[in-house]
Formats: structure tokens, sequence, C-alpha cells
């Protein structure tokens, strides 16, 4: 499944990079790119456990830029 | 400005006050050394507790090489050192550098959304006989909707009533009006000109073409370019390695005795200041980002920043022949009689044609201009993948190839080899003279080409499944490199895999096609271009890089934009990594103090993001 998040306050270049990584390093993430510029996530990962990893990815961001929220619809 | 960068600015001018201040009473008042830095360390709180708060979060959130925190220790340790007026300036400099980035950030993020500003906010649709505004996501298919003059189409549709002209420049980039009238299409992000239209709603709006741009665009930031990845590559070694020279130059040269530890401590300090890696990782992605947005306004939509950069180093370009370089339109371009004139050849084809709704059929019936009488013509036989056999005003008339009349026991006449289809007539077994008809030349299409030679574009090809003959024509005229020409739809992927295995290294292949038959031939190549995409969703689909309308000009256009897009890329690669390194360089020989480094982070940010909204002006 593939998805596209909002990210609001996401101030930092070099976080969305970091942030991207971190993503990218969970455990059933096919894919995931974090763009600066349109303060989007865009997140492909297992059916099955989506779910689960979109809260660890949110973990994971929180973690980079505590400020930055993910916007989970 | 946002709320939160007009709270920054104030606090950043309070902060110059209260600094002017306390340096103005340190240079009057001898205070002891403890007065001076708790009097320092006022301004430096006031413009700084923001850092140091995060720096410590995110330390115990693990974030080792977090710029807060590296800012937070140089600026600390500035003061260890007895710099207190250092201490404050960087924390000053670095928070009026960061506002400036983020009030340059969100300009382009705003200017690319107006640049993208084809959203339609609401759909006047016809309910119980009365019309309601509605958004249009609520509108459903087949329902009436009523567009004013001055308001934009919301939803694709058919006209049922009205007529009116559009501007599609919000979509195709052309300036030039088009007239619609009843039983027309028209398109989601036009803008009605002049009259009133009531239009039958074809598609939902998710699906519509306003929602698909929007999307594609938005969605194109997700595909990264080389140049992307590279840069966050960089960033990820780059800021650990600055940061373990720093400790080792603040610990190693003292230890050997080449100096006082105060010294290579504030020598290590610049080091701390200058590992942030933000100006090429804001800068390169923002340069792609205003590449696409600029391109988009012009009606080419690039699907990512990686296509741009394959783009720019476009060293084939393959075309295919109906469609993207001809107009896909027949008409006949010769008319060479035997035994008769002109215009008996040309209404003798015309009537024995007139039953056929072939394009090659409708073309003769054009060019002859008359109409047609049924009861002339009898006896209408077609032979399969020859022509036609029929009696006109009595006489029997061959209509069709060579073969057709070989068959029929004529001998032909030596002809030149002709640039199209070739209709052969023959009455009562006399050979009567040939129709050539051929595909129009788009105009435009060889100024074009000779815009991507100009652009260095060193092979041009053409693919057709039409004659040789044909093909070489329409080379000859446009000025291509080559022409293969008889190839069946398998023929061009595999034509295109032997182009791809010849192509010189660093140079990509670009094909471009209509994109409704090509898709297969479209992902294969490096760069699969789609023109007259507008209203087609198969051809944005398959596609890389959409031209919204059918004018192949925008090709080298868009080889312009990317090359330049390219070049900024380089361009603020080079100055921040060079700016940085001469920086660090610099620092460890001691030439230079921490206001430099201040420079070298968001001094270089600045002036690489104001380089990269050049992208977002150019046109």
């Amino acid at each position: 499944m593939k998805k596209t998040f909002r990210m609001m306050d996401l101030d930092c270049a070099n976080c969305a990079a970091k942030m991207e990584r971190a993503i990218q390093n969970i455990d059933g993430v096919t894919s995931a790119t974090v763009s600066f510029m349109t303060q989007k996530l865009t997140l492909e990962a297992d059916d099955a456990r989506f779910d689960q990893i979109v809260k660890e990815a949110v973990k994971a961001c929180k973690k980079v830029e505590p400020d930055c929220e993910i916007v989970v619809k | 400005m946002t709320k939160k960068q007009k709270k920054t600015l104030r606090r950043i001018l309070g902060s110059v006050v209260l600094f002017a201040v306390v340096w103005a009473v340190t240079a009057l008042a001898s205070l002891p050394p403890w007065g001076e830095f708790l009097l320092y360390l006022l301004p430096y709180a006031l413009i700084g507790w923001d850092i140091l708060w995060k720096a410590v979060r995110n330390i115990l959130n693990g974030q080792v090489f977090d710029e807060n925190f590296l800012m937070a220790l140089a600026t600390v340790g500035a003061f260890g050192c007895g710099e207190y007026r250092e201490g404050v300036a960087v924390m000053l400099f670095y928070q009026v550098g960061e506002l400036f980035q983020s009030v340059a950030v969100s300009r382009s993020r705003a200017s690319i959304a107006q640049l993208m500003d084809i959203r339609p906010d609401s759909a006047n649709v016809e309910r119980d006989g009365q019309v309601v505004t509605v958004d249009p996501e609520e509108v459903t298919v087949d329902e009436i909707i009523v567009i004013r003059a001055g308001e934009r189409v919301p939803l694709d549709g058919t006209v049922v009533e009205g007529a009116s002209s559009l501007d599609t420049a919000a979509l195709t980039g052309e300036s030039m009006p088009r007239d619609v009238a009843a039983g027309d299409e028209v398109v989601s992000g036009c803008v009605n000109l002049s009259g009133l239209l009531r239009v039958k709603v074809s598609r939902p709006f998710g699906e519509s073409t306003v929602a698909k741009i929007l999307d594609l665009v938005e969605n194109s930031a997700a595909k990264k370019a080389k140049a992307e990845h590279f840069i966050t590559k960089f960033a990820r070694y780059y800021t650990p390695t600055v940061v373990l020279c720093a400790v080792a130059l603040a610990v190693l040269p003292p230890l050997l005795g080449l100096g006082a530890w105060r010294t290579w401590v504030l020598r290590a300090l610049n080091f701390l200041v200058v590992s942030c890696p933000c100006a090429l990782v804001i800068s390169i992605p923002l340069s792609f980002f205003g590449g696409i947005g600029g391109a988009s306004r012009q009606g080419i939509l690039v699907k990512g920043g990686n296509y741009l950069e394959a783009l720019a180093k476009a060293g084939t370009v393959v075309f295919d022949k109906t469609g993207t370089l001809t107009q896909g339109r027949f008409a006949v371009t010769e008319v060479s009689p035997v035994g008769m004139d002109r215009e008996e050849l040309l209404e003798l084809a015309a009537q024995a044609e007139q039953f056929s709704n072939h394009p090659i059929a409708r073309s003769i019936l054009t060019a002859w201009g008359g109409i047609p009488n049924r009861d002339r013509v009898a006896q209408v036989e077609e032979l399969a993948g020859r022509g036609l056999r029929v009696q006109v005003d009595g006489r029997m008339v061959l209509a069709g190839n060579e073969r057709l009349l070989t068959e029929n026991g004529m001998v032909l006449p030596e002809q030149p080899e002709a640039p199209g289809t070739v209709i052969h007539l023959a009455v009562e077994g006399r050979y009567a003279g040939r129709l050539v008809i051929s595909d129009q030349l788009k105009p435009g299409a060889r100024e074009a080409i000779q815009a991507l030679k100009a652009a260095g574009v060193g092979r041009t090809v053409m693919l057709t499944g039409d004659s040789e003959a044909a093909g070489q024509a329409a080379a000859r005229e446009l000025g291509l490199d080559q022409v293969y020409a008889q190839l069946l739809p398998g023929d061009k992927v595999d034509r295109v895999e032997a182009l791809l295995a010849e192509k010189t290294p660093g140079h990509t292949l670009v094909y471009v096609g209509d994109g409704i038959n090509d898709a297969p031939v479209l992902s294969r190549a490096d760069v699969g271009v789609a023109m007259g995409a507008m209203g087609s969703d198969a051809a944005i689909e398959a596609a890389d890089v959409v031209l919204m309308d059918d004018d192949l000009r925008k090709l080298s256009r868009a080889v312009a934009i990317a090359r330049k897009t390219m070049t900024i890329v380089k361009e603020n690669t080079v100055f921040a990594i060079g700016v940085k390194l001469a920086v660090l360089a610099l620092s460890a020989a001691g030439l230079v103090g921490l206001w430099w480094a201040v420079f070298a982070d968001v001094g270089v940010s600045v002036i690489a993001i104001l380089n990269s909204s050049r992208m977002l002006k150019a046109h």
C-alpha cells in the first residue's frame, strides 16, 4: 500500500532527510520519501502491518523533530 | 511572513537592542569578568533559549549531530573561553539566517502554490431546476453544470448549450484562446472567457484533468533525482566527519604542545558551526521543485526530479511519426493524371471511394470538394489489401495499390517513389494516373528539431509504420538524422532497445510519442514524453514527461528548463561545499573567526536558496 501524508511544521531540511532515513529503516517499509518542499511523506509498506508501520514512522519523526506533526487521517 | 516568523523577528530585534546596551555598558564601566558574563548572558538567553532547549531535548532522543546541539555547543564553548560577544553574536546571526531561510522557503512554496493555482473552488450545478453552488467533488457524472464568463471550468465534460472561448493557459501555457460550442469537450482548469456554457459532466472530480495534474505535480517531489540522493548521502557523512575533526582539532595540537588550549578550542568551535549541511539539503530539492513548477506553468508536466535530470542529458531523441511529428490528418498531396485532366481523375477517385469511411477515402473527397452521386456508382467490390473494383458511369474502375493493378494485368509506368500512400486508378483496363495521400507535418516541427539540435541533442530519429519513401520524405523535410520505416508496433520497442544500446555514456534517450499506442516504448526509454495529452488519461499515466498540448517546440523548452535546473544544482553544490571547505581550512589555520563560520553556515544557505529561486522567476 502506498499513501501520502501531510507533515506540519517541518522546518528543517536536514531533519527531513534524517526522518526519511529513519522511516526507510523501519521493518516492512518498501520505500519512503520525505519532501521538505512539499512537506509530505510518501510511504509504501506492507499492507498487513501498514497501520503499525505508520505509528512507528510517526514515532521516528518525533524523535528527530518533536515539533513536527504527521497528519494521519 | 507567518506568525511564527514575525515572532522570531521581534525576538531578534529585541535581542539586538539588548546586546547593544550590554555592549555599551561593558565598554563604559569596567566590570569584573563575572559581571560581564552575567550581563551578556541576558541577550544570549533571549535569543538562544529555544536552541538550547531543543539541543537538550534532541540529545535526550539520541540525536547527536543535531544542528541545535552543535550550535548550542559552539556558543556555550565561546562563553566558556570568555568570548561573550562572539557567543551572543553567533547565536544572533544564526537566528537571523534561520529566519531568512524560513521566509525564503515559504516564499518559494507560495509561488509554486500560485503556479499550480488551477484548482476550481466551486461548481454551479443544476438540480431540480435550480442552480446551486457546490464543491466540485460533490458533482456526479452526467449532471449539468453552468459555467459563467470569468469562471474556471470545474470538471471535465461536454458542452450541451452555449458557445464561448476558453483560456487554456493554466494547463498548456498557450495564450491563444480555444473556441468551444455545443458538442465540444471542455477540460477542467481552463477559464471561460466570454459566454455562458452548460456542460454535461463526464468524469468525477477525482478523475478530472485538474485533479490528475495537481496530483502529478505534488507527487513529483517523491521521485528524487540522483543529485538529491547524493546530497542527503553527503550530509549524512559530512556532519559527523566535521564534528570528529573539531574534537581532534581541540585536543591534539595542545597535547602535542603546539599552542594554548583556548586557541585550539576556539578554532574547533568554528568547525561545529560549519558542520551543518543545511545549505545543500535545502537548495537542491528547491531547485528541482522550482524547475518542475516552472515547467508545469508552460504546460510541461515532469513527474519527478529524476526525469528532469535525465532530460538535461538528452543525447538521442526518438520520435514517433504519426500524431507526433505529423498531425495525423491525411491530405491529397499529389495528383498525376495520365490521359485525362486533374479534375477528372480526382472526381473519378472521389466517386469510386464515396462509400468508404477510411481516412484516405475521406481525404480524397475533401480534395475533390464536390458532392458525390451514389446513382453513378454500381457494383462496389472491396478487395482486401488491394483496393476497390467499382462501376462508375458504367465504366469499370480500379482504385487501389500497385498490386491491384498488376494482378489485373496492367503494367505501371515508371514513377518516382511517392512520399505517402499511393492510390492508382485504371479505367476500362487503361492506367489513368495516381493520387498520393500523405500526412501533414505539424507546424513548428522543423523548428522544434532544429532547437533540439542547437541544444546539443546529437541524434534525432524517427520511427514509423509508414513506407520507407514516406518516412524518408518527412525526415528530409524535418531535418532528422535517421528514419526506421515499416515498423510494426512491436518493432518499435526493439528499435528503441537497440538505440539505447548505441547511445554514448552519460547521455539519455528521450522518446516522444502520442502516448496512446506506445505505452511500452514510453516506459522503456530513459525519458518517455507524451504529447497532446490534455484529456488523455492513458498518456498521462504512461509518460514521464507530459506535454499538455500538441506543440513540439515545448520539448526543447523542457530540455532548456531541465538544463537550467541542473546548472543551478551544480552551482549550489560547488559553491556550498567550496565555501564550507575553505572556511574549515582557514579556521584550522586560525585565520578566520566565528563570524565567518556563521556565514559559511547560514549565509551560504541563503545565497543558495536565492539562486534556486531563480528557477521560479525565469518565466
